[in-house]
């Protein structure tokens, strides 16, 4: 049995007096999907945000690929990261945004080039070649010159994928990533995501309320509640047969609201 | 009538000072406007206290007194300016001192939103603020620097109290000397809203040509 790619060990993070996090431990296996899933302000999207250290952590650890990610081991002692070891463990892991945060002011290829080139010393020519070959797999190819603002959400988002695929990680983060999107938009970026998780081996974490899509997708389903995980399982037991009350309650919610599972 | 030619003469011979006063000042008042706005935003204590201390001596004093400091106190410090020299120092570091706060204002009205996308993309602090921050915050900066730009020009007249030939000092002399008022003043005033004329529509073609596809025409 291979080792763990993210290892979180009772993480706690409150912002003032609200308490996000409340000891969140749990492991994600090399190449698995995850589907986060729960009401809003239960954790789930916070717990991203800090595997992408947008947001600290106020105790516990967490090991990304076998390193820890917010402490640096030196004579055997564990310090608090310094910018180097952020960054270099920012290599291992991208992100996509609900609302895409693509750069307004540079056009789809360069959005895409920026961070390989800068962060990565590629060539420009290099870089633009594999910024082709992946906006040609989100689709997109033909819109290489177009500023964001031409495009549409969907396409966006599709952009922000392909931004992110450029820094080649092991693990990609998706959060919320269909919620800012039109209904008849969404399907086009969740096929892309279907397409990625076919074709790529890459450790895939994502914070959906897509119950029907984090069905079909994922390998295990964690349900979030007030900072902790209250229930996990394939899919099927999730959906199907969800063991605690709280996750039965929501589920019933979300399907009233109109969602499909 | 060749007389009055030869006057006009000296007062353009003046506005060509004004204009040199005003584009080695703005440059001078772009270079501080960074340094300090984005010094007023750096993670570092000593250089917040820095831009903040330069920012609030410069607003807080005036612009006269900062000519005079440059060109009669500054010789006893063993540093000896020429009129010309005194001029650009003052405006640029007055005016300067001023649009430090456009720049920095327009630092932090950047969403959050990109500064976390460059954190994502593990763009180093100074990388995310070079490509993705200032090239958006410039656009907010250019009507306010436009505005700035135009009060260095009639902030320019000041140089004339140092004996610099400026538009102003030029329309004095030819007041004295012909005794007339309104032509000179006149043609100053005409001159002076002709060049603020060129700053805004400068400015607004340059913010014109900057906001090129942020709203989804490609012009």
């Amino acid at each position: 049995m291979p080792a763990p790619i993210i290892k979180v060990d009772a993480i706690s993070k409150s912002f003032g007096a609200f308490k996000v996090l409340d000891g969140l431990s749990m492991q994600v296996m090399p190449g698995e999907k995850l589907a986060l899933i729960g009401p809003s302000g239960s954790g789930k999207t916070t717990i991203l945000r800090i595997l992408m250290t947008l947001e600290r952590i106020d105790g516990g650890h967490i090991q990304v690929d076998g390193e820890q990610l917010y402490h640096m081991e030196r004579n055997g002692q564990l310090l608090p990261a310094d910018e180097r070891h952020l960054a270099r463990m920012r290599q291992k892991i991208g992100m996509v945004f609900q609302l895409f945060n693509l750069f307004p002011h540079k056009c789809v290829m360069d959005n895409v080039t920026l961070a390989p080139m800068l962060t990565k010393g590629v060539a420009r020519a290099a870089a633009e070649k594999r910024a082709m070959e992946l906006l040609d797999m989100v689709g997109l190819a033909d819109k290489a010159k177009a500023m964001p603002a031409q495009l549409s959400g969907g396409q966006k988002q599709r952009v922000a994928i392909a931004r992110a695929l450029a820094l080649s990680p092991k693990i990609m983060l998706f959060d919320e990533v269909t919620s800012a999107l039109d209904p008849e938009l969404v399907e086009e970026v969740l096929n892309v995501m279907r397409k990625l998780a076919a074709e790529t081996d890459m450790t895939m974490l994502l914070v959906t309320h897509e119950m029907g899509f984090a069905h079909d997708f994922a390998d295990r389903v964690l349900f979030f509640d007030r900072g902790r995980i209250v229930e996990e399982g394939k899919p099927d037991e999730i959906f199907r047969h969800p063991k605690q009350e709280r996750t039965q309650s929501f589920l019933k919610k979300i399907i009233a609201a109109g969602h499909r599972v | 009538m060749t007389q009055w030619s030869g006057y006009l003469g000296l007062i353009l011979q003046g506005a060509l000072v004004t204009i040199e006063l005003t584009l080695m000042g703005s440059v001078l008042a772009l270079i501080m406007a960074f340094l300090a706005g984005m010094g007023r935003v750096s993670r570092f204590f000593i250089l917040r206290a820095i831009a903040t201390a330069y920012i609030e001596f410069f607003r807080g004093t005036s612009i006269f007194v900062q000519l005079f400091w440059a060109y009669f106190v500054l010789p006893f410090a063993g540093l000896s300016l020429t009129p010309l020299q005194a001029g650009v120092l003052a405006l640029g570091l007055n005016v300067g001192a001023y649009a430090a706060e456009v720049v920095r204002g327009a630092i932090l009205s950047v969403g959050r939103e990109q500064y976390e996308a460059c954190t994502a993309l593990n763009l180093g602090r100074w990388q995310g603020m070079r490509h993705v921050i200032l090239p958006q915050a410039l656009l907010v900066m250019l009507p306010t620097f436009g505005n700035n730009a135009i009060e260095l020009l009639k902030a320019t007249s000041v140089v004339s109290l140092i004996s610099l030939a400026d538009l102003t000092f030029q329309a004095q002399v030819v007041r004295s000397q012909t005794g007339s008022t309104l032509m000179p003043f006149a043609s100053v005033l005409v001159i002076y809203f002709a060049l603020a004329l060129i700053i805004s529509w400068g400015v607004r073609t340059l913010e014109r040509r900057m906001a090129r596809g942020l709203d989804g025409v490609r012009v």
